[in-house]
């Protein structure tokens, strides 16, 4: 399958498919940058690229009349999915080293359960919580956001993380541990440093779970003291109502993609392993 | 004991909001007035299931999870072929790309597509020749590009899991089913195919059970207008827009109840053993 002794017109034919999937992947995201860069009046003009390109809808959201609706939503995206992240990856870590390293009779029962909730609708969750949450002060709150993200992020990180724990080779720490290692020296020195770039992809994929969340940002908030970007984002007017807030979306969109795809694409092969492992092998 | 906070954590995040809901939709209850709230039984459920409204959703939410999931079958196994057989130059190239509508969040795809379509700023229109289609005004159109959206979205999710499984078919069978003259085809359907039929198997019920949800790409284009409605957006209007609790839970409930029905019908029919699946006994 890899011998690559392609004929010059094969070559060609690859090249063509390559750039057609490229052109696939990036159409919408060009367009919406493109959108970003327009005048409010080029807005209608329905050119592909913007024709006078401006940075004005970004000026708007971040320190223009928009700031005040785009800067806490942005706070609150980037607190409540990295304090979930941190939790869930805790949580997954203590589970996940249970699995692959013990024997014990609950290991199915615990997978099978993060997969359930994996499958769950996140709407059926959302509307008991909407009133316990109201009831208990808990709507419209960090923490109101936070415990239900669990949802998400647990058990994608008990998957990855089990999956990743697996191929540590436990051994070697009992190898230390004859060698003179106390037994917590051999975890530290050891078990730790293998264990760490499966926690850290484990993390970003958690953290990119939760800051793609919509469903709980737009039900369990009502203002800018939790409610996250996404949410913010659909509920985005204009600064009056005769004004499309189309630019100023746009770049919001923009400014909440860039961290994450800069991410992906920096740890791409580990999160593309981490991914299909959790899926496929557990 | 390790594992027991993870556990009980899953646990308190979604049985016991479920069991809430299954309570709270066996009563009358509306949030504007809590103090009509009484038992009513199943009545909810009865209401629900003899509401036009509820089908319609119903078959709106089929129908996307179905036609998102074969598209994307085909197509994710397309772009895992291409992915695999690319010139070594480009392959890197191609699985970047592949990663940047996977790594977009759902709600910033939802407003491109949304905007590329849109009749007074869409690019579309013009592009095709189609000035002054409003694409969101009827259902087969506006339906359509709720269906792409989500499909531009995913489709690297089901690519990738593939993609990792067509690395698992033994080379060895490959090239034995050639040496005996088997034609691309062949091998594809006798050889590769069955030998990856976990990874498929998962990448279907993953992508299903996600598709059957979809409620993002819904509330950004159309807000369930034009009868783009689908179930969790209904759940999401009866709670939240409408304050119907007791409605709202039992909308819940039916979703959860259908949610739950295609993972066993997946398990029955396919007989996906997850756990062999995941090379455990």
């Amino acid at each position: 399958m890899d011998s690559q002794n392609y004929s010059t017109r094969e070559k060609v034919l690859w090249w063509v498919v390559g750039l057609l999937i490229v052109a696939y992947a990036l159409v919408p995201v060009a367009w919406i940058v493109s959108l970003s860069l327009k005048r409010g009046a080029d807005l209608s003009s329905q050119t592909f690229l913007p024709p006078d390109p401006t940075t004005e809808n970004y000026e708007l959201i971040l320190s223009g009349s928009a700031s005040d609706l785009f800067l806490p939503a942005l706070r609150n995206s980037i607190g409540i999915s990295l304090i979930a992240t941190l939790i869930a990856v805790v949580l997954a870590m203590f589970a996940a080293y249970a699995i692959a390293r013990l024997d014990f009779p609950g290991k199915k029962v615990i997978l099978t359960t993060a997969l359930a909730v994996a499958i769950f609708p996140v709407i059926s969750i959302v509307t008991p919580l909407f009133n316990v949450w109201r009831t208990i002060g808990l709507y419209d709150t960090w923490p109101g956001l936070i415990i239900p993200y669990m949802s998400l992020t647990l058990p994608i990180s008990i998957w990855t993380l089990s999956a990743f724990f697996r191929e540590i080779p436990w051994e070697m720490e009992q190898a230390a541990q004859v060698d003179g290692a106390t037994s917590w020296q051999a975890f530290r020195k050891v078990i730790v440093p293998l264990a760490a770039p499966g926690v850290f992809t484990t993390a970003i994929i958690a953290f990119f779970i939760a800051w793609n969340d919509f469903v709980y940002g737009i039900s369990l908030t009502s203002t800018e003291a939790s409610r996250p970007v996404p949410a913010a984002l659909a509920l985005f007017t204009g600064a009056s109502q005769f004004e499309e807030p189309t630019g100023a979306i746009s770049a919001a969109a923009v400014i909440v993609t860039i961290p994450v795809v800069v991410l992906v694409l920096i740890f791409q092969r580990r999160i593309v392993a981490g991914l299909t492992n959790g899926a496929v092998k557990g | 004991m390790l594992a027991g906070p993870a556990f009980v954590v899953m646990l308190a995040v979604t049985a016991y909001p479920i069991l809430q809901a299954t309570y709270d939709s066996l009563f009358a209850y509306r949030l504007t007035d809590p103090e009509s709230r009484r038992f009513v039984g199943l009545n909810n459920y009865a209401v629900i299931l003899t509401d036009p409204v509820w089908w319609n959703a119903f078959g709106v939410t089929v129908l996307i999870t179905v036609v998102t999931v074969l598209v994307e079958l085909v197509l994710g196994f397309a772009l895992a072929l291409v992915m695999m057989k690319a010139l070594r130059t480009i392959r890197p190239v191609l699985r970047t790309a592949i990663l940047i509508p996977y790594a977009i969040i759902t709600v910033v795809s939802a407003f491109a597509w949304f905007f590329a379509f849109d009749i007074t700023s869409g690019f579309v229109n013009p592009t095709f020749g189609l000035e002054g289609t409003d694409w969101f005004a009827s259902f087969p159109t506006a339906v359509s590009v709720i269906m792409m959206s989500e499909i531009w979205k995913t489709t690297p999710f089901i690519s990738l899991l593939i993609l990792s499984g067509l690395a698992q078919v033994p080379e060895d069978l490959q090239e034995a089913a050639k040496v005996d003259g088997a034609t691309w085809w062949q091998r594809m359907w006798k050889v590769t195919i069955p030998n990856m039929k976990a990874a498929i198997m998962v990448a279907l019920l993953f992508r299903t059970l996600d598709a059957f949800r979809i409620f993002d790409n819904v509330f950004i284009m159309t807000g369930g207008a034009a009868g783009t409605e689908t179930l969790s957006f209904g759940a999401y209007r009866q709670t939240i827009s409408r304050l119907e609790i007791g409605l709202g839970s039992a909308y819940s409930v039916l979703l959860f109840l259908s949610v739950v029905a295609i993972a066993l019908g997946f398990i029955k029919i396919f007989k996906v053993d997850l756990s062999q699946a995941r090379g455990e006994k």
